[in-house]
Parts: C-alpha cells; structure tokens; sequence
C-alpha cells in the first residue's frame, strides 16, 4: 500500500516536472523548427517475418532520412518527418496493437505491414481513425476491395501479378519460338499456393499450354524426392513452383541432385527465387530460375545508390527496401501538395497522386479505389549468380536465357 | 500409373529417409524405456542440434560429418545436464510433472533459438550435397546413404552398448526395477542422466546426417518428432529394433502415401498406422511388455 502511494507520487512528480519543463521551454524550441510530422512505420521485425521487416524498416528508415536532409517538406515550413516505428511481431493481433499505439502517438499516416493478413487487420484499424495507411507488400486483393476510403496499395496485388506472370510467359515463351508446351505446378497447399495453382490450371490452357500435373505439398516438407521423382516421369517442359523459401530451396536441390531439367523453371511470388540469399548459398541449383515477382528498377540509378548504403550498413537487399522507400517518398510527396498533415487532406492527395519519383518498375501512380494501377511485378531470372530482370524490356537489364536447355 | 523404377526409387527414397527418422525415435524410445517418461523437448533438442551443426559448418567450417564426434559429446554432456540438474530435480518424482518440464523445456529453447538465430530458414551447402550413387536407373543421394549407414551403426552401437557394457546393464536394470536397482547399489540418478544424455547424443548424430541435404529454423524439430512418436509407437515403447524397423516402415509409407496420394497427404498413411496399432496391437510390434 505504502510502495503504490510512493510510487504514485513519484509518477505524479515526474509528470508534473516534465509538464512544467514544457510550458517553460516552448518559446525557445518551437520558435526554430516547424512541428515533425510523426510518420508510422509498421513492420514485422520478430518472429517468422523478421527477415522481410528488417528488409522494409532499413528501406522506410533510408526514406525518411532522405526527405529529411533534402529539406522536410517545404508546404509546411520544411518540416521534418519523425518516425514511429512499430513491430508487428509478424501477427495481425500484433499489428492492430502497434496502430493503436501510432495513433496515441499522434502519427499522420502509417506505411508498411508486409504480410496479407497484417495489412488487413493494420489497416483497418487505421480506417477508424481515418489514418491513411499505405500497404507496401501484402498482395491479398482483399486489402483494396473493403472499400476503405484510408487505404492505399502502392504495390501490385495477386490479380495484377498473377495477370502479369501469365503475360510475361507467355511473351517470353513466344519471343523464344515456343519451345515450352507442357507444365507441371508444384504449389504448397495453403491458400497462396493453391489459389496460384488454381488459377494458372484455368488460364495456362487458354495460351495453348497443357497442365501435366499439379502437385500439392505441405510446409514444412520434410523431402522432396518424390516429388522430382513424378517430375522427372513427366518430363514437363517448364515447372512453375508457388512455394515458401525452405521448400522452393529443397525442390530446386533435389532436382539438380536428380538431374531433373526442365526447358526453364518459372515462378510465381516464390519466396525464394528472387531472394539474394538463396542464390548466394546456392547458385547451381538457383542459376536460370524465373520468377515474376516484385523488383526494383534496374535502370533507375537512384537503386545502386541505395543499395550501396544499404550495404554500408551492413544489411541485405531485396525489393521491400526501394518499396518502402518509395511509398515513404509516396506519401511526403502527398504531404507536400496537401499543404498539410491534415489526415483528410493527406488522404485526399493520395487518391489524386500521380507521383512518378519512385524506385520501382512502375508507371506514373494512379489509384483506382485505393490500388495502384501504374504498379506491375517484373520477371527476374537468377543469371551468373546475379537477379535480373528480364521482362518487360522497358526495365529489363538483361536478356531471358530460355529455353535454358535445348 | 507410375512405372515399376519410379516406385522402386520411391520405396527407397522412404527407406533411406525412414533410416533417420529411425534414428531419431531411436532417442525417444531410449529415453521412454528407462525413464519412462515422454520427451516433449525431443524435438527441440533436435533443432538445437541441427544449428549446432550449421554453425559449426558456417562459422568453424567443419565438415557435417566431421562434427559427428564432437556433437555427440557434447550433446550427451548437454543431455546428461539437463536431466541431472532441470528435469530431474524439478519434477519431484512425479512423472506428471516431468512430461510438462519437458513440454516447458522445448517451449523455451525453440524460443531462445528463435531469438538467437532468428526466424530465418538456413541451409549448408557442402561439396558432396548433391553427390549421387548411379544404380542402373536410380540415382540415389550419396548423404541419404550416409544416413542409412549412419542410423544402422548408431543402432547396432547402442544395441551392443545395452547388451554387453555395465552401463547398459545398470541402464537395464533401471528400465526393469527401479527400486531393486537403488538396492543393488545402482546411482539411479546418474543412470537417468546417462540415459537422457545418450537420447540427446543420438540426435546429434541424426542432426549431422540430414544437415548436408535439409534446412534448420526454429521450428524444424517438430516436423520431425511427431513422426518419432508414431516410430516408438509402432516399433514398441522402449525397443531399440522395433525403433529402426519402424522407422523403415514409417518412412516406405509416407513415400508411397506421398507418391500415390500427393505429398500434402503423405502423411494419412502415418497417422493410420498409427490408430491402427493402438487399436489392434497397443505394444507395437517389438513391445515385449504388457
């Protein structure tokens, strides 16, 4: 009993301590600077997502310290953007927490959430509140069809890049004289990889491609042999893999080490084919993989100066860095023609953005009911140990080698 | 439906892969047959193993195999400790209590590998991975080879070791008599110790026979546990053969469950197995006891 009053008072003179410091400084600090305007960033750094976050935090943070030392944003007297980073633990519960706690902070605006179900529930929350939220990654397309008048997605979604991947295909397919015919899907079995799966079974055929067979399996897999084995019967001409990091690096062992090889290996928001790591750690088995999936400009010289200072820090690229980086430039460039840090008035010069200062292979932006219709995913393919893009040619950086093999 | 050589390579595929999960029930059923308890932390343990061998690759540049030495001691010592000053002490006697200290145990260290490791998903890559053995149609994995010869060695190791040395003698008589042991002059805990300590050295060796061609995160282990449950189950509570003749099974069958019924359904063919031994044959197939 006594140790709570104590404590209370303490609190009580801590408080008061501060807030009298407040009333007496003000003339002297205001005076010098505009007001920072306080920006949420959202990202999962722990637990199962920790490596993409980390990816989108360094790109948010490069972002923020950019606007900053080219002046802040010069409509509010050059003010300054102050970040208010918060850990979405790689869970939705996690991620409304953290919105909760960016709006008591008084942020103008949230950028990030990377995972689907972390920007569903994120920007939700934010909508009561008329937060504007920028999505940077999650490409359920359930994120733009709620209706939300808060929420923006800067970046395509599984509509656009599962239309895109079809496209791209088949474009390169032809450009190459048609050499592939025959596919095999290797997709894991939960909705990603089987609505993936479902999708290409019912378009691929429409290009004059015959489905072999599609193959579900689980994550975890413990072994795929078996899984080479029936694709090493079938002999498919291409095999479109839908699958997570561990199991996309284990099939595209197995099927080195079973000498399965197909006229090309095309993938579809793999979580691995376009990710540095794994060609590093295995360039053999990763050479001549395709992936449609997003990526930064290669022609946009503004990427190799990020990614060298991305590298100075001692961190690994990948496309969540210039995607954060850009929708942070996305929404300063909001800020600045709203002439304020209004949440209605930044919401409504998102809606009417036409911002093209990005770092990605997209168009002017445009959103159409909070989707980006200038955005599109890019078909890499992993060449001499090097992510390059291949197609469209507007930003390619390198020609597509397929067929792989005769 | 599928050619007879498919078929064959898929019931090899399942014997080579089944030879480890032999091993790891190997460990499980050990540990069950003397203590008497269920290791919840098996798994754990098994992670814990799997990065002690991706960081001995990646930071000291050992060879998988090479480790297998040195892992084995070490994981027996870290055996030996845990169940001599954690689980023993802290479960009071009870081997209610023990099941939830182990239960409690692999909560904490799949999260201190979480924190220490990250989520991250890590794999090595050495210059024999993708090695092959050429036999006539088949191409067989040179480390899954290893990795049969390697569970069959450990097996016969322990078989010899519980049938020949006084310390499998005194681990014997624990399993069978507890208190008739402490009369006879047998440090019961010690033996406990050592029989923990030997289940912890078993995955170490497991752990360096599926580095060279698998990956290590976090939550690998348990992928690989429940599977050692089904094993221990089918092959008998406490048999060291019933372990490795159940492991081949297992492993046959969830080949050709993966083959013939897709690999997300792989896995039916285990757990059927393992009602159906439940119901008909409750011992398993080597379980002597009643």
């Amino acid at each position: 009993m006594k140790l709570t009053a104590e404590l209370n008072r303490r609190t009580i003179l801590k408080g008061g301590t501060t807030a009298l410091a407040m009333i007496a400084a003000p003339s002297v600090l205001r005076g010098a600077e505009p007001k920072p305007i306080k920006i949420g960033i959202l990202q999962p750094v722990t637990g199962a997502l920790a490596m993409d976050g980390e990816f989108g935090r360094i790109g948010a943070e490069l972002g923020i310290a950019d606007i900053n030392a080219a002046g802040g944003i010069k409509a509010l007297g050059g003010a300054k953007f102050e970040m208010v980073f918060g850990d979405a633990r790689s869970n939705p519960e996690a991620g409304v927490q953290e919105v909760e706690r960016m709006q008591g902070e008084g942020v103008a605006a949230i950028v990030g959430g990377f995972a689907s179900p972390i920007c569903l529930a994120a920007s939700q929350a934010a909508a009561r509140y008329d937060l504007p939220y920028i999505v940077d990654v999650g490409v359920s397309d359930q994120i733009i069809q709620r209706g939300l008048k808060n929420t923006f997605r800067f970046a395509p979604g599984f509509a656009i890049c599962t239309r895109a991947a079809i496209d791209n295909l088949v474009r390169i397919n032809e450009a190459a004289g048609k050499p592939a015919r025959t596919v095999a899907l290797v997709h894991e079995d939960g909705l990603f990889g089987s609505g993936l799966a479902k999708l290409m079974a019912t378009e691929l055929p429409k290009h004059g491609f015959e489905i072999l067979e599609t193959i579900a399996i689980p994550t975890p897999s413990r072994d795929l042999s078996n899984v080479t084995l029936r694709l090493r019967s079938l002999n498919p001409d291409l095999v479109i893999p839908s699958t997570y990091y561990g199991e996309t690096v284990l099939l595209a062992r197995t099927m080195q080490q079973q000498r399965v090889r197909p006229k090309g290996v095309y993938s579809v928001l793999n979580g691995a084919a376009s990710n540095m790591r794994f060609v590093k750690e295995f360039p053999e088995a990763a050479d001549k993989i395709m992936d449609c999936n997003h990526w930064h400009d290669p022609r946009n010289p503004k990427n190799a100066d990020l990614r060298k200072r991305v590298d100075a820090a001692g961190k690994q690229w990948n496309y969540n860095t210039p995607l954060n980086y850009s929708c942070v430039a996305l929404l300063a460039d909001a800020i600045e023609r709203a002439g304020s840090a209004d949440r209605a008035k930044i919401i409504e010069a998102l809606a009417s953005s036409t911002f093209a200062g990005h770092l990605m292979p997209y168009g002017p932006t445009k959103f159409v009911d909070g989707q980006n219709q200038g955005a599109a995913p890019v078909s890499t393919q992993v060449q001499d140990g090097v992510i390059k893009v291949v197609f469209p040619e507007a930003f390619s950086d390198a020609k597509p080698v397929f067929p792989v093999r005769a | 439906m599928y050619s007879p050589a498919i078929v064959a390579e898929a019931m090899l595929n399942g014997l080579l892969t089944g030879a480890v999960y032999a091993l790891i029930a190997l460990g499980l059923t050990l540990v069950y047959g003397v203590l008497h308890i269920i290791n919840f932390a098996h798994g754990a343990f098994l992670t814990c193993a799997m990065f002690a061998v991706w960081a001995a690759h990646s930071v000291l540049g050992l060879d998988p195999y090479l480790a297998i030495l040195p892992l084995t001691l070490i994981f027996f010592a870290i055996g030996y400790g845990v169940q001599r000053f954690v689980i023993g002490p802290a479960s009071h006697g009870d081997d209610g209590n023990i099941l939830l200290v182990t239960l409690g145990l692999s909560i904490v260290i799949e999260n201190a590998l979480l924190a220490v490791f990250r989520s991250d998903t890590r794999s090595l890559s050495t210059d024999y991975s993708f090695n092959v053995v050429e036999l006539g149609p088949l191409l067989i994995s040179q480390a899954r080879l290893f990795g049969l010869a390697g569970a069959l060695v450990v097996t016969g190791l322990l078989w010899l070791l519980l049938a020949r040395t006084d310390t499998g003698k005194a681990i014997r008589a624990v399993a069978k008599e507890k208190l008739g042991a402490s009369l006879v002059g047998i440090d019961v805990r010690h033996v406990y110790a050592v029989t923990f300590g030997i289940g912890c050295a078993t995955l170490a060796v497991a752990a360096c026979l599926l580095m060279p061609t698998f990956y290590v995160n976090p939550r690998v282990g348990g992928a690989f546990v429940l599977v050692a449950f089904t094993i221990v189950v089918l092959g008998g509570m406490g048999s060291i053969p019933g372990a490795l003749a159940g492991g081949l099974v297992i492993g046959v069958v969830e080949s050709l469950c993966g083959l013939f019924l897709g690999e997300s359904l792989g896995q039916i063919g285990i757990f059927l197995i393992f009602i159906l031994v439940l119901l008909f044959r409750p011992t398993g197939l080597f379980g002597a006891r009643a």
